[in-house]
């Protein structure tokens, strides 16, 4: 193990310096078997390169900071096996379809807004007292959203999604899938406040079903399920007789 | 340099702090919140919590068995008043919860379940699958983007808390996309900054978990509490460190040693699996010292064992469990047992503040990990933190919210000046600095070993003499670092060098604290005084700053009540 070496080559950009993103290639010991593409990132700005900069906090899957491009594929770099790449150089860049602000950091204030956009919290015609205890809801209740709960805001679909590429407008692949969680939610009462943001010209209409955001997803959601579902949603509302909308 | 004013700042985006930021509102629609986090919100570390959080909400339940089993668990340093409030606000929270969204796992008739846990004697720790902390986080901080009062500065790096005639007015903050320096005003300050675990090589704790929050509050002058009481939990992955729940013992699980032993046997006999985390700890340190553990690539380990559970249970109720030893470790947990030691995992001591999260200082608070309430004392039991969080989050906002309707105004004058002053600091020590040729991510990592080394389970008198020692040669060499970005653009180098003066300040008070009890209590133990000494210490301990080298220490009663100390035994 001692002597393997791993060659990592990463985006590097400082708007207060260069012009454009430029590639620049690290040689690093491949010191152990359970090194991951985070680990070499760290080992580079520790040991070689203290300039280099990234997001990443919990290195266990479920903070969703360190969502990088591993070899052209979107990744969480903290679930990325060095092994699985060596002995061939591993190429790390930036997400894309996202504006970079350095190096591999890319600027989410875009779904920031997205996200708030699709009101994601339970709403209620009324609001039941705290002293009347909580909801009553079945295991089987919380299945029917449960994946869409389990999204971890690490932009991974986005940067696979080629609607988003071509038109950031688009709300998204995580933005429709949190819509569809409290949708679905037996405790929420707010799909007909969502509509009009999901049903919307940028919103589940503009998704061409390319399915690339349920394929890269590390937390096994399912947007593309949530983006047609959703369709079907929006056009139920004009279906239905009036009584029958909320 | 921008001048942003609110009536409550929030420092710290994870569940204590978002929680304060509602409660806020909630007190007084009127109040203008704002929060500031180095990262946003959902990045928090909070976010990493899996096993659950507890609350007295079950019909056998009482609020008394609560209070009595964290009590014990503590040692007897809780303050039995602060416990008291807890136990009987912790339900509604959990309730405030699940009206928020929180999509905790449930019984047959629709009610919010619960689990067994650690020095619980009975089943209270209710849980989101093992996911709980994600969960929660989640739920709150989306809930949080309702209220139009609250403001956040998402990636700003708090470096300085601004102090105007000992009253906190503010913070200074780094806002990392630009590089600028903002003072961010208000007539009070909660800090919710989070845990240390980043002082220790072994810990579950993320990358941001630097202390930063306990280390503004001690510079300002404020006392921090009972800093010797760090808990290193059983069962963390060897290698990465990664946190394996304790609900997996919770729901059935066993530890096993080289002899397929279930060892808690002889050390915790009634409790076995779901003995404390501090005694079992110590276990598995004393099964390794007498030749029971496993040998791995990355040290010595032990056995979780969770195969007799059945694949439906594990996938129902640790279906994250099965993803973690998949993704990291290469096995399925349905068929092999899965290899653990003990890793520094929280901190039970924190920024000095009262029931309501006040500290010492005028228009300064402090909720969740960076803060010591009085909670927690020795040793913290397992799904106490989460409810922690939400209890004295919402405790410290609704005090910040009133206190801020009643303060004064913030002045500029001396606010601008200190602006300033911290901007110019920062330049001078780091982006303008030539010559140094000491690499942070080197001392970082010589001062996680010494603090593994030196303040971990077990601990001496020579060892911790040593660290303290070893520390001060470390602040010495950082006097000397290297810093190669001089960008204005997400500096991660400054940052992180700004962290790491944090952590080497706090570890000292780490050091200094467990030099100066020379007793074992809870989480606290050390090897050449093994017993615990109620005569002497049944004490909080309270580090102030003097200088680097030499802190100051104090103590201070604990506060009791109905339970009166007694051996701890299980």
């Amino acid at each position: 193990m001692a002597d393997k070496r791993i060659t990592i080559q990463t985006t590097r950009y400082d708007p207060d310096k260069d012009e454009k993103p430029r590639l620049q290639s690290y040689e690093i010991p491949f010191y152990d078997d359970s090194m991951v593409v985070l680990d070499a990132l760290n080992y580079i700005k520790s040991n070689v390169d203290g300039s280099l900069s990234y997001r990443w906090s919990c290195r266990m899957g479920i903070c969703g900071s360190c969502g990088m491009m591993v070899n052209g594929t979107p990744k969480l770099s903290c679930s990325a096996f060095v092994r699985d790449y060596w002995p061939r150089p591993i190429l790390v860049e930036p997400l894309n379809n996202f504006p970079v602000i350095r190096d591999l950091v890319i600027d989410m204030d875009d779904f920031m807004h997205k996200l708030k956009s699709i009101k994601p919290w339970i709403i209620r015609k009324q609001e039941i007292p705290l002293g009347a205890g909580e909801h009553r809801q079945t295991n089987e209740q919380i299945d029917d959203f449960r994946q869409f709960s389990e999204c971890i805001n690490c932009m991974l679909c986005y940067a696979a999604c080629p609607v988003y590429g071509l038109n950031n407008e688009f709300l998204g692949p995580a933005a429709i899938a949190l819509a569809r969680r409290y949708n679905l939610d037996s405790r929420d009462q707010g799909l007909k406040q969502r509509l009009p943001v999901i049903a919307d010209n940028e919103g589940v209409w503009e998704c061409s079903f390319v399915g690339e955001c349920s394929v890269v997803c590390p937390k096994g959601v399912d947007p593309a399920k949530a983006i047609q579902q959703s369709k079907l949603d929006t056009t139920m509302r004009f279906v239905l007789p009036y009584g029958n909308r909320d | 340099m921008d001048f942003e004013s609110y009536d409550v700042l929030v420092v710290g985006g994870g569940l204590a702090g978002i929680r304060a930021a509602i409660a806020a509102v909630e007190t007084n629609p009127r109040v203008k919140v704002g929060m500031v986090s180095k990262v946003y919100p959902m990045r928090s570390h909070t976010v990493s919590a899996e096993g659950g959080a507890a609350a007295a909400l079950r019909p056998e339940d009482s609020y008394e068995n609560h209070a009595f089993d964290t009590v014990k668990g503590s040692d007897y340093l809780a303050d039995q008043d602060v416990v008291e409030a807890f136990v009987r606000e912790a339900p509604i929270e959990l309730i405030q919860m699940e009206h928020w969204g929180c999509p905790w796992s449930r019984d047959p008739d629709g009610k919010i379940s619960a689990r067994p846990f650690g020095g619980m004697t009975t089943w209270r720790t209710c849980f989101a699958a093992d996911k709980t902390g994600f969960h929660m986080l989640h739920a709150v901080f989306q809930t949080s983007l309702k209220y139009p009062q609250i403001t956040r500065h998402d990636e700003a790096f708090v470096t300085k808390l601004l102090v105007e005639d000992s009253r906190c007015v503010g913070v200074v903050a780094l806002d990392m996309k630009t590089g600028r320096f903002d003072a961010i005003t208000a007539k009070s300050v909660i800090l919710a900054t989070g845990g240390l675990g980043r002082t220790y090589a072994f810990t579950t704790n993320g990358n941001i978990c630097t202390g930063d929050g306990m280390s503004l509050a001690y510079r300002a002058g404020v006392g921090l509490k009972d800093m010797e009481m760090v808990q290193f939990h059983p069962t963390g992955l060897p290698f990465t460190g990664i946190l394996i729940t304790e609900a997996v013992r919770g729901e059935g699980g066993y530890l096993l040693n080289n002899e397929g032993e279930r060892f808690l046997k002889r050390y915790v006999p009634n409790k076995m699996e779901l003995g404390p985390r501090d005694i079992i700890s110590r276990a598995m340190m004393t099964e390794f010292e007498e030749g029971r553990g496993f040998e791995g690539p990355h040290g010595k380990y032990l056995h979780l064992d969770v195969r007799h559970l059945g694949e439906k249970v594990i996938d129902r109720k640790l279906p994250f469990m099965r993803e973690l030893g998949r993704e990291f470790v290469g096995i399925d947990i349905v068929k092999e047992p899965i290899p653990v030691r003990p890793v520094q995992h929280y901190m039970m001591g924190g920024i000095d503040a009262d029931i309501s999260g006040a500290t010492p200082m005028a228009g300064l608070y402090a909720a969740g990990e960076c803060a010591n309430v009085g909670l927690n004392g020795a040793n913290r039991l397992g799904s106490n933190s989460l409810s922690e969080c939400l209890v004295f989050g919402a405790a410290a906002g609704r005090a910040a919210a009133d206190y801020s309707s009643a303060a004064k105004p913030v002045t500029a004058n001396p606010v601008d000046a200190i602006l300033w002053d911290e901007a110019r600091r920062v330049e001078v020590a780091y982006l303008e600095k030539k010559g140094g040729s000491e690499r942070i991510g080197a001392i970082r990592e010589e001062m996680q070993h010494e603090m593994d080394a030196g303040a971990g389970v077990f601990r001496t008198k020579e060892g911790l003499q040593k660290l303290i020692e070893r520390l001060g040669g470390l602040r010495e060499r950082f006097g000397r670092i290297k810093i190669e970005d001089t960008s204005k653009t997400f500096n991660t180098e400054l940052t992180s060098a700004m962290e790491l003066d944090f952590m080497l300040e706090i570890s000292q008070t780490i050091a200094v604290s467990a030099l100066a009890r020379e007793e074992s209590r809870g989480a606290h133990a050390r090897r050449d005084f093994p017993q615990r000494n109620d005569e002497k210490y049944l004490k909080h301990s309270l580090v102030f700053s003097r200088d680097a080298a030499k802190p100051r220490l104090e103590y201070r009663d604990v506060h009791i009540e109905n339970f009166k100390p007694q051996a701890r035994t299980y």
